[in-house]
């Protein structure tokens, strides 16, 4: 087979809605969610949202690719020295290019945040830095209490995939992890339970957008 | 006496006490925390001037890192 096979917006939504029926597929496409963070659990999550169609996806982050993300992060070697939100979104675009796709390359803080989540509805916590994580979802919850939130805490190393879970702790608070694993020499951040944890985040979303607040 | 539910658990507090109290005495790190009294969450803000009483339903999520 030639060429690049670029389908089109009608092609690739006929095959969303026969894997996922039209009723679940109309709801997907409607869906709007901002993802923060574009690492370990930002990238495997937006891949995930963007392959089911989630037709808005809004896409923060102020780093750039490092060669250390590659044991974990869905960003290839080509990316290397791109920022986050670029690469992201180019790969992305490969994946179902007719997504509405916003990126911000910038750092939440508590005087952006407001103007940054305002037009989301579901909000993806996926940094790693615990004061940042912290941040955000305070920040969410008290600023926006009808959103969404969906974080995550505790992913490292290779101990039992049976650990990580999600948790609804509020109304509109979701925690998926182990609640406990940071990372550790000899017990880093590993694509493998990265991914589970990532999984855990993105299927909740999924759920949400598709009606379901319970875990 | 006051007797809150603590992360789930019943918790018996000896008197009552301000949410930064029982955050330090508990030795959580107020910058990596959400707090989340009776279902709402509470502001950094309020955690100086917010007494537990008794029935109250306190969620403490302290974030680890990782992402």
């Amino acid at each position: 087979m030639e060429g690049k096979n670029v389908l089109t917006q009608t092609e690739i939504v006929a095959a969303l809605e026969e894997r996922h029926t039209p009723e679940v597929q109309q709801k997907l496409s409607q869906g709007n969610v901002a993802i923060a963070g574009l690492g370990g659990l930002g990238s495997n999550i937006a891949c995930s949202l963007a392959r089911i169609g989630v037709g808005h996806l809004h896409l923060i982050d102020f780093d750039r690719v490092d060669v250390t993300n590659l044991n974990r992060q869905q960003y290839f070697m080509e990316h290397i020295g791109l920022y986050k939100t670029d690469a992201l979104r180019s790969i992305l675009q490969k994946i179902n290019p007719y997504l509405d796709i916003q990126t911000d390359c910038v750092k939440v803080t508590e005087d952006n945040l407001k103007e940054l989540f305002r037009g989301n509805d579901i909000v993806c916590e996926a940094f790693d830095v615990p004061e940042a994580k912290a941040l955000l979802v305070n920040g969410i919850l008290e600023h926006f209490p009808e959103k969404k939130v969906v974080a995550a805490s505790g992913m490292a190393g290779y101990s039992s995939t049976n650990a990580i879970m999600t948790k609804r702790v509020s109304r509109n608070f979701y925690l998926c992890g182990d609640f406990v694993s940071a990372p550790m020499p000899g017990a880093g951040l590993m694509a493998p339970r990265v991914a589970a944890c990532a999984a855990h985040e993105a299927n909740m979303i999924t759920r949400l957008l598709l009606g379901e607040e319970n875990v | 006496m006051i007797n809150i539910t603590a992360n789930g658990r019943e918790v018996i507090l000896k008197s009552t006490e301000t949410i930064t109290d029982y955050l330090a005495r508990n030795q959580y790190r107020p910058e990596r925390i959400a707090v989340e009294l009776n279902g709402e969450i509470l502001p950094k803000s309020n955690y100086a001037n917010t007494m537990l009483k008794d029935g109250d339903i306190l969620e403490v999520v302290s974030f680890v890192g990782g992402g």
